[in-house]
């Protein structure tokens, strides 16, 4: 017996040790780490680079295409006035993307709750799905007087639908038997709901409210866009109509940097909420060494 | 085959009689003609084929559809929403809560608060050999666990008929043997009645007291038998000339139930 449990240990000490195999696949770890935020960065501070020298090889004036340089000078010199802009336009956002859970949310569970509310209307919310929704804008524009009142519902009605949608298919991909289950100890209708659809609906609706973050910044924006040509915003968008009516392409350039980097940071905020509280369970974020 | 069999009580107290039930979906006839008799404290079998009929059955028992023809007649106490627990195929868990909110649940929607399911939920949990699980999510636990968190689930309202749809198919040979023995042990202690869905005669045997046979097209009862080997039953048993002995019987009547040939060297008897 001894002399067979012997070398047991040793053998599995030289198998704990990483092999030839092991150690390239650590390696292509490593540089697949790095090279995920560094091959990026790179790639920008080229073309950062070529943007300038193409600016300066063929004397381009600063109204047509700003330099780099001036487009940074131009954020810090107008931060005051962009910043303000800004926030404008990010109570906009955030406001539409709060009534849009909302009401997505609620018509959802309504129409989870009550087939024939689902069959009346879902078809009516399919339309206006399809229908390029910037298209009715203008007409928002003439009926409604109140400015904010006026973009926040154009930005709304864009956030709102990926989550009615994705909300109402995720309340009804629940399973089966989970549901003859909460039958069979005779679970309400809301205790079904509670304990049941809304969690089993919550990665169905973390990614349409990942869209819809998306989508409410870019309805704020437009929405600036068709109002803002009257000259009554005072949002980003319209420090953006603003600036090229002037040729004051620096501004132009500085208020597109903000708008833009707002896009991510909402991104990723929803992302890593999203994360957050599916990490235990979900495929979706479970990370990728397991 | 001739006339359904007369299937009558064997021993104890008839808990539920099921006269004439049949279910059809549409046009399609998933069961016919069902009689059957089930006693409190019995660990029934119900063993065939696909389509069957078996696990419709256990639907009808369990409350989750009505027969479209029959009836079912409780005996004893009235049934209350806790009195059946259920076990399905899959482990049925809700994966986003952790093993002691899953095996809360049912005292939950019967009002029951956290707390106050905390000793029932601790008892049910150390029965299963989960005990030290409380805080895993279904996603960390092996198919063997969840589907121990599966039954604690179905046994922490103190039900008191146990229904079983084909629990262990899913699982490895060696796990599916441990939860075979864990769950008779279970029985032996607290007798309540077990019935059974599977269509492995091994697993058949070696649990049950009683073998109801099912046939297919339309799902109807095709014979039944008695397992004549005493509890408890442990590992030998699985080796035993008893076992070899009924595994021949129930066998021989499975296959009769699929129209096909006695095993060699087989009899029915009863």
């Amino acid at each position: 017996m001894s002399t067979i449990e012997a070398p047991a240990p040793m053998q599995a000490d030289a198998l704990a040790g990483a092999d030839a195999e092991e150690l390239a696949r650590r390696r292509q770890r490593r540089f697949e780490k790095i090279g995920r935020w560094a091959l990026p960065l790179m790639i920008m501070v080229t073309a950062i680079w070529l943007w300038d020298r193409i600016c300066v090889w063929n004397d381009i004036p600063h109204f047509i295409l700003p330099r780099p340089g001036v487009v940074l000078e131009t954020l810090v010199a107008d931060a005051g006035l962009l910043f303000s802009s800004l926030w404008v336009t990010l109570k906009i956002t955030f406001l539409s993307l709060l009534l849009a859970v909302a009401g997505g949310v609620g018509l959802s569970v309504l129409f989870t709750q009550s087939k024939w509310v689902e069959m009346s209307f879902f078809p009516f919310a399919v339309i206006l799905q399809v229908t390029p929704i910037v298209a009715i804008f203008p007409l928002i524009n003439i009926y409604v007087e109140n400015q904010t009142a006026k973009l926040l519902l154009c930005a709304w009605i864009v956030a709102f639908f990926p989550i009615l949608s994705n909300t109402t298919l995720g309340l009804n991909s629940v399973d089966r038997n989970l549901l003859d289950l909460f039958k069979l100890n005779g679970a309400t209708r809301w205790q079904t709901l509670w304990h049941l659809r809304l969690p089993a609906a919550m990665p169905y609706f973390l990614g349409g409210l990942k869209i819809a973050g998306g989508l409410a910044l870019i309805g704020a924006v437009v929405a600036e866009f068709v109002a803002g040509s009257a000259g009554q915003s005072s949002g980003l968008a319209s420090r953006i109509i603003e600036a090229g009516y002037r040729l004051n392409a620096p501004r132009l350039f500085a208020a597109l940097i903000l708008i833009s980097f707002t896009g991510i940071v909402i991104f990723l905020a929803l992302s890593w909420l999203s994360n957050r509280i599916l990490r235990r369970w979900h495929e979706s974020a479970l990370s990728q060494e397991h | 085959m001739s006339a359904a069999p007369s299937i009558e009580a064997e021993t104890g107290d008839t808990q539920l009689v099921l006269r004439g039930v049949g279910k059809a979906f549409g046009d399609v006839v998933a069961l016919r003609d069902v009689d059957m008799t089930i006693n409190q404290g019995d660990f029934l079998s119900l063993l065939g084929p696909s389509g069957c009929g078996k696990s419709t059955a256990l639907r009808l028992i369990a409350g989750l559809s009505a027969p479209s023809a029959g009836r079912l007649e409780w005996f004893g106490p009235p049934m209350g929403k806790t009195d059946v627990g259920f076990v399905f195929q899959e482990p049925t868990l809700m994966p986003w809560a952790t093993v002691y909110d899953n095996v809360w649940l049912p005292l939950r929607l019967q009002g029951v608060s956290r707390d106050a399911a905390r000793d029932r939920v601790a008892a049910v949990l150390e029965q299963v050999n989960l005990t030290g699980f409380e805080e895993a999510v279904p996603r960390e636990l092996s198919g063997g666990m969840k589907m121990r968190t599966s039954i604690a689930r179905a046994l922490v309202t103190r039900p008191r008929v146990l229904l079983m749809d084909e629990p262990f198919a899913a699982l490895d040979e060696i796990t599916r043997n441990q939860l075979n023995n864990d769950l008779l042990a279970l029985w032996e202690k607290e007798r309540f009645t077990v019935i059974f869905v599977t269509h492995s005669v091994f697993e058949s045997v070696y649990l049950a007291s009683r073998i109801v046979v099912m046939a297919a097209n339309p799902g109807r009862v095709f014979d039944q038998m008695a397992v004549d080997a005493p509890y408890p039953r442990s590992e030998s048993f699985r080796t035993s000339e008893g076992y070899a002995h009924v595994m021949r019987s129930a066998s021989t009547m499975l296959r009769a139930a699929m129209g096909l040939d006695p095993v060699e060297g087989g009899h029915v008897d009863h």
